[in-house]
């Protein structure tokens, strides 16, 4: 599983990041309710929730781009003030940089807005322009990149004053997948490094491979959040998808084995097709739930006295389904 | 340098380095200096040719009386009669005949102009007016009176007015200041309309650019607003000054080596006269007793206090829409006030500095700048100047909040053309 935490999270589990009770009203509508989260530090947080659910809202009031009508957030224990702002980088959904402005003295422009000498400035952006190849650029107007390229610009931009807390608004929209594998990598060696990231998205498959901890956001209530291997753990349903070989791959023998299966199983189990792929053709393939108190090994007993298996696997919910199932429940 | 420092160089340079403000910046001066060029030239062209007037003068007064100026030649043909005169016009195409009769002493009325063109008007008043002096002097002189007598005795008197404060004026003078305020009330209108608009689409830039976000993530709205206010400005006052340097030099360059005399169009009445020399003197006078320091320190506080006003209502429409075309409809109440203080100014202040109308618009913190500025060299009472400021101060500072909030929102909402309404819920927000 990708979503293992690093160790020095670990050994210090307390929160970079603390929304607490947050609440915004724009006129009569409610942007957030009563909204708590705390992101600890060192780990990659997801901030889920469809469109217009209050994530760019909640961002925007931890850049203290907009304030909350009540509530307040802390970074490292302290309430949050104009000081912060430099243990802050924030790339938002929508990209953006001066056109007509040199990508160099553009990116030293903004490191120094954020407090940045401009020794330490230049310093800086040249250590990431040659870690990234693009030194090339750096006397180009932006409107002479590329959109990809531009990206990896701003992804600098946000990263270039090495801040505590990384504030990623659909971190991976627009780029290529290439780029994008790069940048997913850079994120995952800065958390390495000590940073805190704070990703929002509406996609969350993509999402979902990198973050330790999860917030699901919907219509400007938190509705879910947590470590996500224990949520996991909390929606599992202790259902398995099996593959069973028959004795000669055919179909009469698959027809043979998938009657002696469907006969022989315990009627408490449920019992469902599958559909994935193996390397045979006529595989019997079934996904089982048992019941919660059996352990996955009776299961294996049962299945290892019908034939070979080449496939079996927990099925674990995503947080596709956790959150459709969330918000059918509420 | 502290981030606000850094916004203002960061505008300033991107002001300055913009192709279109560079092409402005020295093709304005060379097109105006162009233009006035121009007309002086087409003037002198107009008046270029010499034209002959033939005079037919049956009282015979005025013999050698019409002196041949630059552009008239005057042709004597009393003797030869009018009919042959003429004649004598048609066969040569001379400009025109000027036929004076014999009882003019008795009658003036009899003095007639022939010929296919009427004259200019100063050619006319020219001649009208040496035919009076001429039959003046003549009855003076039949009545035995001396005509050096009442040269001696001419005296040129000029009122000078003074208020209970000390504050000398005089009538020439009136048009002299008339001439300053109206010049100061001008130039800061054009100023704001020039440089409010250039604060305006370098926030839309920011806006459509969506950079906004990351700048206001590390700066607070206010201090970008106010930072590019003032980074336009002073790409504004280096382009003024550009402007002034080129086109005064070009100017005095091609009075001098071109001999087109710009700064004073060419008067066809010639020879100046002793009282002009003095008008002249009283004007110098007039314009050194302005008092220039005090005119120049209020110069500078309207300036910078209108300018501001306006440009931070310039910033909050630009902030306000996603592109240019948005803002026609929110240009009308920044134009309006703007038009209504150059009408006051020219109208009623010049009319009468004092008045209702002029004091009452003089502390309308929108119009007030331009109309205190034109009331300014007239004198105004001390208290209504402490007024003014104070209330252009006071709103200077709310209209900087005020539009610093529909700013802050602003920058950030995008797709809907916002309604005045709507705008006005943003200060809650």
């Amino acid at each position: 599983m990708p979503c293992g935490l690093a160790l020095g999270n670990l050994l210090s589990m307390t929160d970079l990041l603390v929304a607490d009770h947050i609440h915004k009203k724009y006129g009569d509508y409610t942007a957030l309710n009563d909204l708590s989260i705390a992101v600890p530090k060192g780990s990659i947080f997801g901030l889920l929730g469809p469109n217009g659910a209050g994530k760019t809202t909640l961002i925007r009031i931890i850049n203290q781009i907009t304030m909350p009508d009540t509530g307040t957030v802390f970074l490292d224990g302290e309430p949050l003030d104009q000081k912060h702002i430099i243990n802050i980088g924030y790339m938002p959904e929508e990209r953006g940089l001066y056109k007509s402005m040199k990508v160099g003295e553009q990116v030293i422009y903004l490191a120094r807005l954020k407090g940045l000498t401009k020794a330490e400035a230049k310093e800086r952006s040249t250590y990431w322009f040659e870690r990234l190849g693009m030194m090339s650029w750096w006397n180009k107007k932006i409107q002479e990149l590329s959109k990809g390229q531009a990206q990896k610009v701003q992804f600098i931009v946000t990263v270039l004053h090495k801040p505590k807390l990384l504030i990623f608004d659909e971190p991976f929209s627009g780029f290529d997948p290439i780029n994008a594998s790069l940048i997913k990598d850079e994120i995952l060696k800065l958390r390495d490094d000590g940073a805190t990231i704070l990703f929002s998205t509406h996609r969350m498959e993509s999402v979902e491979q990198m973050c330790d901890h999860i917030a699901l956001m919907h219509k400007s209530n938190k509705i879910l959040d947590g470590r996500l291997v224990d949520i996991k753990r909390a929606y599992r349903t202790n259902t398995f998808e099996i593959g069973l070989e028959t004795a000669d791959d055919s179909l009469s023998s698959l027809q043979l084995l998938q009657t002696d299966v469907f006969n022989s199983i315990p009627s408490t189990w449920e019992l469902h097709e599958a559909h994935f792929k193996t390397i045979n053709e006529n595989d019997l393939k079934i996904e089982v739930k048992i019941p919660e108190d059996l352990k996955p090994n009776e299961l294996l007993n049962f299945l290892a006295s019908k034939g070979t298996i080449n496939h079996f696997v927990e099925v674990v919910p995503t947080v596709n389904d956790i959150f459709i199932q969330t918000i059918n429940a509420n | 340098m502290g981030a606000l420092g850094l916004i203002i160089r960061r505008e300033y340079k991107a002001r300055v380095s913009n192709r279109s403000f560079i092409i402005m910046t020295f093709l304005s001066p060379l097109i105006v200096v162009g233009m006035i060029m121009l007309i002086t030239y087409l003037t002198q062209l107009n008046q270029a040719g010499k034209q002959t007037i033939v005079v037919v003068d049956e009282s015979g007064m005025f013999y050698k009386e019409f002196e041949n100026t630059e552009n008239i030649d005057y042709l004597d043909l009393s003797p030869a009669g009018l009919e042959v005169a003429k004649a004598e016009v048609e066969d040569n195409s001379y400009f025109g005949l000027l036929y004076i009769p014999k009882n003019i002493k008795k009658n003036t009325s009899g003095v007639v102009f022939f010929g296919n063109e009427a004259p200019g008007i100063s050619t006319l008043e020219s001649i009208e007016e040496q035919i009076q002096t001429k039959i003046t002097n003549e009855k003076l002189l039949d009545r035995g009176v001396d005509l050096d007598l009442i040269d001696e005795s001419k005296t040129l008197v000029s009122i000078n007015i003074e208020d209970f404060q000390g504050e000398r004026t005089s009538k020439i003078s009136s048009w002299i200041k008339a001439g300053f305020g109206g010049g100061a009330g001008y130039l800061l209108m054009m100023f704001i309309i020039i440089y409010g608009n250039m604060v305006m689409r370098s926030v839309i830039e920011e806006k459509t650019n969506r950079i906004i976000e990351v700048i206001i993530s590390s700066v607070k709205p206010f201090k970008l607003m106010m930072g590019k206010i003032m980074g336009t400005t002073l790409a504004g006052i280096t382009q003024f000054m550009i402007w002034l340097i080129i086109g005064g030099g070009l100017l005095t360059f091609l009075t001098l080596y071109l001999g087109l005399d710009a700064t004073a169009p060419s008067t066809p009445v010639g020879n100046m006269a002793t009282t002009d020399l003095d008008k002249i003197e009283l004007i110098v006078l007039d314009i050194l007793n302005l008092p220039l320091l005090k005119l120049a320190g209020f110069f500078l506080i309207y300036f910078i206090g209108g300018y501001f006003l306006y440009s931070s209502i310039y910033a909050a429409i630009g902030a306000a829409v996603d592109s240019e075309t948005d803002t026609q409809q929110f240009m009308l109440p920044i134009i309006m006030p703007l038009m209504l203080a150059i009408y006051v100014g020219f109208f009623a202040v010049i009319e009468n500095p004092d008045g209702s109308v002029a004091t009452l618009f003089s502390m309308i913190p929108l119009t007030s700048p331009i109309v205190m500025l034109m009331r300014i060299p007239f004198g105004v009472v001390w208290w209504q100047l402490a007024l003014s400021v104070s209330i252009l101060v006071a709103s200077f500072i709310f209209t900087v909040w005020f539009g610093s909030k529909i700013y802050r929102v602003g920058i950030l909402m995008y797709g809907k053309k916002p309604t005045y309404k709507e705008i006005l819920k943003w200060i809650k927000y």
